[in-house]
């Protein structure tokens, strides 16, 4: 990908800690436009975390995100300094940063259209016919128009989550991230969405994703961050990361999650 | 004859003061109800929470038919005069905002987090995110104590009659001491009691139904 194009994101010094546990110790990294990154690390090393960071799911403790020169989530304060917006004032910068969840979270009350119709209505200003449209658009792009009646109970967790992502999309977002998205899925029902997310990365979307799949993130990944212990350990292309890390502790995580680098010095 | 028909008429006037007031009353504690339940779940300040916490607790600890008492002989004494309809209404309406706030707040915490959270990602402002998203769903899950809650209301109005209010009871009581038709009268109240709560527990039941079906 191209290096020289603007940033897109920019996170600088991101600092956020639960009770005496701090979760990230100052993350700084760009995403440019039309990129795929892929946040890798083993289990509690923050990755989680530092997206929900990104749109303010999660309050940062310190540091800044910053989307075309927009400072997210925080406001000057009248004393000078900073202050956290509110979620009201949050809400047309959340709009920009879609989100996909592990657990899916579909509105089990709402048919699969309607989920993916509610933030074009109600956020984007869409009218009812429009928001229809799109909706049965972005399903396409997740191979499911033939579902948007159904209600999510009925269908599979691979299906729930191409739902969340055609919700995601709808919301046309300048940046889509990805929380684990395939984590809860059974194995058969992983490779739909990662092929959906293939194909995402392939349109040249910009797309941040947390994962566990460290074969997928090699394949679609454009750049690969590895974190540990609330700090990016190394961070490069998919191909410098992930068949030649530096640092021990990405080499020792790859080895354990069955992705064994060669050796440095054969 | 002519007695029967006047006891089938007063009672049936009973009836609809009842109706009444349990419309007026079931409106007040809906609407108060979810009002302190939101708050509750939503503003985390602690002299808030406990604000809330210790008026349901009191309200509900205190027998209804003394919140009657008190709103209206007790305001009439401080010089605010109720009318009887509308110091029940109050007084019941006040009683069943705290059960329900206790029900809505339960209903809104058995909510997984990830469905606000989804609704906020999309750019949804807080209450929007209530209105579409959280409300819809607590009401689902929170139809059958709220149907509970109705029932039990309508057949609680008979306390209003203590402060004259002219619900069946009131009618029974006056029309026995005048005819003595005891068995009769009682009967007929009886009657018209389920004729008001039978419908309504199946019209709660159908639309449980419904919204199983629905999803």
């Amino acid at each position: 990908m191209n290096t020289i194009a603007p940033s897109l994101l920019r996170v600088e010094g991101l600092t956020k800690s639960f009770g005496s546990a701090q979760v990230l110790q100052g993350i700084s990294f760009e995403l440019h436009k039309g990129e795929t990154l892929a946040l890798l690390g083993p289990s509690g090393s923050g990755k989680s975390t530092c997206l929900r960071c990104l749109n303010f799911l999660e309050k940062p403790d310190g540091g800044s995100v910053t989307l075309e020169n927009e400072r997210i989530g925080q406001l000057p304060a009248r004393r000078g300094g900073t202050r956290l917006m509110t979620d009201a004032e949050l809400a047309p910068q959340r709009a920009e940063l879609a989100m996909v969840f592990q657990g899916f979270n579909l509105w089990p009350h709402l048919n699969v259209r309607d989920n993916v119709a509610l933030g074009p209505i109600r956020a984007g200003g869409l009218r009812k016919s429009e928001a229809y449209e799109l909706a049965e658009a972005m399903l396409d792009k997740v191979h499911l128009r033939h579902k948007a009646h159904d209600y999510p109970e009925r269908l599979s967790g691979g299906q729930q989550q191409r739902v969340a992502i055609a919700r995601a999309l709808a919301q046309r977002p300048k940046v889509i991230l990805f929380d684990e998205p395939t984590s809860a899925l059974d194995p058969e029902l992983v490779n739909e969405v990662l092929g959906v997310i293939k194909e995402l990365a392939e349109e040249g979307r910009s797309m941040i994703l947390v994962t566990h799949e460290i074969a997928f993130a090699r394949e679609v990944a454009d750049r690969v961050i590895f974190m540990d212990g609330g700090h990016i350990v190394e961070q490069g292309t998919a191909a410098q990361v992930i068949d030649c890390p530096q640092a021990a502790r990405t080499r020792a995580f790859l080895r354990l999650v069955g992705n064994a680098p060669l050796p440095l010095s054969a | 004859m002519q007695a029967f028909l006047v006891i089938v008429k007063m009672l049936s006037i009973g009836a609809l003061t009842a109706l009444q007031i349990s419309v007026g009353a079931l409106a007040i504690a809906v609407c108060v109800g979810l009002l302190l339940a939101i708050t509750r779940c939503f503003v985390r300040r602690r002299w808030v929470q406990v604000a809330i916490a210790a008026w349901s607790e009191w309200v509900r600890n205190v027998p209804a038919l003394a919140h009657l008492f008190v709103l209206y002989f007790g305001l009439a004494s401080a010089g605010i005069r109720l009318s009887p309809v509308t110091a029940a209404c109050l007084g019941l309406g006040m009683v069943g905002a705290a059960v329900l706030c206790d029900v809505f707040t339960a209903g809104l915490r058995s909510l997984h987090l990830g469905q606000r959270e989804a609704a906020l990602s999309v750019g949804l402002v807080p209450v929007q995110v209530l209105r579409f998203v959280l409300l819809p769903q607590m009401f689902r899950v929170t139809l059958p104590s709220l149907g509970n809650y109705a029932s039990q209301l309508v057949k609680d109005t008979s306390i209003a009659s203590a402060i004259a209010v002219p619900e069946i009871m009131f009618y029974a009581r006056h029309l026995v001491t005048s005819t003595f038709e005891t068995t009769a009268i009682y009967l007929g109240a009886i009657l018209l009691y389920a004729a008001i709560v039978l419908p309504l527990t199946w019209l709660f039941a159908h639309a449980e139904r419904r919204l199983e079906l629905s999803r």
